[in-house]
């Protein structure tokens, strides 16, 4: 079955079976492999990517279903072109990535693509948030090394940065 | 983990979806959100060779209201009734509930339509509107029908839903007095163990994951009205249930919680 959706930016077509997931299409069908498999079952967000500026759990979602849709992965957080639309070479991060890095807030990183990204989403819906409600809107996020500690702060310090 | 191997159809209406329902049969599920179906899918809990998606029907996905009620699109997400100005002024108990279903990507997929016609005893929104007393527009090919809530729901996952039916719209009444919603659970984003839903100041209790369908707990309601007090109430409040028994929780367990919950809800509910 065709699909068409726009992944980081760029219009991708592609033939899929209809039962292909989305993390699957996004990992094996378009090689951006930052957004991680965890669990398979919509509990742990390791897979969480944004559709139409949403966060979504990429292992629920069909590939058929995000025909026509907007979708940005990891990959597509940090800003690599200038106002101009000439690359910089570099990665410019992304704030809540930047936030991660300096309040440590990971340790083996596995969940850190989608905490991340449902981090993003959450301050988009909840710019002023009070530490419990960062703590319940990342509830559908599992982190098993850090005790969200760090990760809470790195979120803090955005919605701060950005207020 | 992926589904089993199935053909996948967009619907351009719901007379569309209708259309194909009756042309593929039993071998036909309806797609909203798909954060109850694609999991089951996964589990091979349940084996379509069909997918109809309706889930990008936004002429099904309103809050509005509508003389004494609220009228709710099928295809309405969790996030949308959560984020809702209508609700948080006419019926906050379904704002309440809604936005403790899962977590926040998952309500940015599922819907309210989607969510009752998966007739789930052990979700919160279907025991939600049960208690609020709602109404559930199905239409077929033969029209529209109204269903209300009480006569909805027939056991695990089943509803009166006909197979060529789809749910298009649901009703609440508009309304703020006294209500409450008590969700019983150990990790953040499960199911509720127990759930207690109170609407009216008591006249509507439900409770959710004490049967095979989210039930009303007629005794505690008819005593409330008859004058019992909250605790003597409360008391009733298993009362002909049969509470499912697993890694949670044994039946005896649930009774407990069920009555001590319904306490909490009705208290609070009055306060």
């Amino acid at each position: 079955m065709d699909v068409s959706m726009t992944v980081n930016g760029s219009t991708h077509s592609s033939d899929v079976e209809p039962r292909t997931l989305l993390v699957h299409h996004l990992r094996d069908g378009l090689g951006l492999t930052g957004t991680n498999i965890g669990c398979d079952s919509s509990s742990c967000g390791a897979c969480t990517v944004h559709m139409n500026g949403e966060s979504v759990k990429s292992c629920t979602v069909l590939a058929v279903q995000a025909d026509g849709q907007d979708i940005t992965t990891i990959e597509g957080l940090a800003d690599t072109a200038r106002a101009d639309g000439s690359s910089t070479g570099d990665m410019d991060w992304h704030p809540m990535q930047e936030a991660f890095q300096q309040c440590h807030a990971l340790q083996c990183g596995y969940c850190t693509p989608g905490m991340v990204m449902a981090s993003v989403s959450f301050l988009k819906e909840n710019p002023n948030p009070t530490e419990a409600q960062i703590r319940e809107g990342l509830e559908g996020n599992l982190c098993r090394c850090t005790g969200y500690h760090n990760i809470v702060k790195a979120v803090e310090s955005v919605a701060g940065g950005a207020s | 983990m992926i589904p089993a191997a199935f053909d996948y159809t967009v619907a351009e209406s719901a007379d569309h979806a209708i259309q194909l329902l009756g042309e593929y049969g039993d071998e036909a599920k309806l797609l909203a959100g798909g954060h109850s179906l694609i999991p089951m899918m996964k589990y091979r809990l349940a084996t379509p060779t069909q997918l109809i998606d309706v889930g990008r029907l936004d002429d099904l996905s309103y809050i509005r209201r509508d003389n004494g009620h609220i009228a709710i699109g099928a295809m309405t997400k969790h996030a949308q009734l959560e984020t809702s100005d209508v609700l948080a002024a006419d019926c906050p108990m379904l704002q309440h509930v809604a936005a403790l279903v899962g977590d926040p990507s998952v309500r940015h997929r599922g819907t309210l339509g989607g969510t009752l016609a998966h007739s789930d005893p052990a979700s919160d929104l279907p025991a939600a509107v049960l208690a609020l007393g709602g109404t559930i527009v199905a239409k077929g090919p033969n029209g529209q029908r109204e269903i209300a809530s009480s006569e909805f729901f027939t056991g695990y996952f089943e509803s009166v839903l006909a197979e060529d039916e789809m749910i298009v719209e649901v009703k609440v009444p508009a309304g703020t007095a006294g209500w409450n919603y008590q969700k019983f659970n150990r990790r953040a984003q499960d199911w509720a163990i127990v759930g207690v839903a109170v609407a009216d100041g008591g006249a509507g209790i439900s409770l959710v994951n004490m049967g095979s369908t989210p039930i009303r707990a007629t005794a505690a309601e008819e005593a409330l009205a008859g004058g019992a007090s909250i605790a003597d109430a409360a008391a009733l409040a298993a009362q002909d249930t049969d509470p499912p028994e697993d890694l949670n929780a044994d039946g005896e367990y649930r009774a407990h919680l069920a009555r001590v919950l319904t306490q909490r809800a009705l208290e609070a509910a009055n306060g």
